[in-house]
This record gives structure tokens, sequence and C-alpha cells, in this order.
């Protein structure tokens, strides 16, 4: 009886536990595409154009579960060490969407550039016991605005052009 | 209030350092939101509540850092970082901390 619901689970785990994530990835992709042209900086120091930009701090966070097949397959791995492929994909997936989600963040407030960029990762969950349960990833950074003024030349400059 | 995880803010001078403040919250987890974290262990997939919950306690955490700041006649507080810890099963603190400063444009 344990058994078949020991199979269950890891069919059910591994069946929708693929779907969301190649949803998921799909998702990632397409966001990150839209997103290409704000930049998202780890240096500490940004370069000298954006001296005079006004600047105020921005966030993505996301929480993710891993699904019960990769929790299985995990812990098979642990008994012959090496990769652990599936916890691999769970932590770029989420790191991947806290960076989105701080990118929202900062065109939100019309940000030209965001530095200083940082990861923060905190496991959640203890009912998975000594496995991963699921992970906390928080991205922040410095989001860098034009002023008003340097939106007003922005402007000007533009219908010169025309 | 001006919030910046950078040591520098662009455009502005720093005049005077107040030194560290900091914000902190411990929050415990809802039992409703542990089943369907039990669920999603199954499945796999974002727990949007959880995702919510520590936004929310960040969000505090950043409000007392700013209260501080401002007790202490700040206008900004630079190099900020956040810091998450599992104090307890079920439990976790969310601390974040920067320097206060006053600046001024430049």
């Amino acid at each position: 009886m344990d058994l078949i619901v020991f199979l269950v689970l890891l069919a059910l785990g591994f069946f929708f536990g693929r779907m969301a994530e190649s949803r998921h990835y799909k998702r990632i992709r397409n966001r990150e595409r839209a997103y290409r042209r704000l930049l998202v900086m780890p240096q500490r120091i940004p370069p000298i154009e954006f001296a005079r930009h006004d600047s105020t701090l921005v966030t993505g966070s996301v929480v993710i579960s891993v699904d019960y097949f990769k929790t299985v397959a995990a812990g098979l791995r642990t008994l012959f060490g090496g990769r652990v492929g599936a916890y691999e994909s769970l932590l770029d997936r989420a790191r991947r969407e806290a960076v989105l989600r701080l990118q929202e963040d900062a065109k939100r407030v019309g940000a030209d550039a965001v530095y200083n960029l940082k990861f923060e990762t905190s496991r959640i969950g203890q009912n998975a016991g000594n496995a991963l349960g699921s992970v906390e990833v928080l991205a922040y950074g410095t989001a860098l605005m034009p002023t008003q003024a340097m939106r007003e030349q922005r402007i000007a400059q533009r219908n010169q052009a025309h | 209030m001006l919030i910046s995880n950078m040591e520098v803010v662009p455009g502005k001078k720093i005049v005077q350092h107040l030194g560290l403040v900091q914000g902190s919250t411990v929050r415990a987890k809802h039992a409703g939101r542990d089943i369907m974290a039990g669920l999603k262990n199954i499945f796999g997939g974002e727990l949007k509540g959880y995702t919510e919950l520590l936004h929310d306690s960040r969000e505090e955490a950043m409000e007392r850092l700013q209260q501080q700041a401002q007790a202490l006649g700040a206008n900004a507080v630079i190099n900020v970082r956040f810091s998450t810890s599992s104090i307890a099963a079920g439990a976790s603190e969310i601390f974040v901390y920067g320097t206060a400063v006053v600046v001024e444009d430049r």
C-alpha cells in the first residue's frame, strides 16, 4: 500500500513537475527577451554616465518548491555523490525569476539600469525533513532613474531629430 | 527617504555619517499555507503565499529601518543589506541593515 502511494506521488511529481518546469522556463525566456534592454549589473559603482541619476532600492523575490520526484532523485544522488541536477534547475529558475521581478520593479520606477545586484538565498520549509523543501531567492540592487531635467532634455532631443 | 545598496549616491554628496540602522521581523508560517506548501512539494512550482509573506515581512523590516534613520535625522540609508535566517521550525527572521547618512545635492 505504502509502495503504491509512493509510486503515485513519484509519477505525479514527475509529470506535473516536468510540465511546471518547462512552462516556467518558457515564461522566463520570453520575459528575459522583453527586459533585455534594462541593464542589470553586479558592478558596485555605476559608470560616469549615471553620475547625476536619481537612485532607489529595487527588489524581486520568489519562493519556489521542488517536486516529489526531484526530492527522491536528489535523495538517491546523495548516496553516490556528484551533480544534483534536480536542485540546479530549481535554483536557476528561482534566480532568473527573482531578477525578472527586480526588473519589473525597476521598470515601474522608470529606471535606465540597475547596479550593485546582490542575491540572497534561503531554505524554507522544515516539513521536508533534511531534503530541500523550497527555496527563497531575493535579488536586490540600486535602480538609477533619469531626473526630471534629463527626461525633458531627452524629449527635446527626440523632437529635434524629427 | 533615499534607500540604496551602493556605498555612494550618484549626484549627491554624503555630508554626515550617522551609523548603523537596522530593522527586523520574525514571521511564522500560516497553517493553511503549509498545507498548500505540502501539495507543492509533490507537484513543484511557486509558493505564492510564501512569496507574499516574505515580501510583506521585508517591507515591514524596511519600515523599521527607515524609522530608525529618521529618528537620527538622516535623509538616506546607503549600503543596505538583507539577511534571512530560520531561527526555529516554521519561523524565520528577516533582517535589513544599512548606514544612515545625510546627503546633499552636489
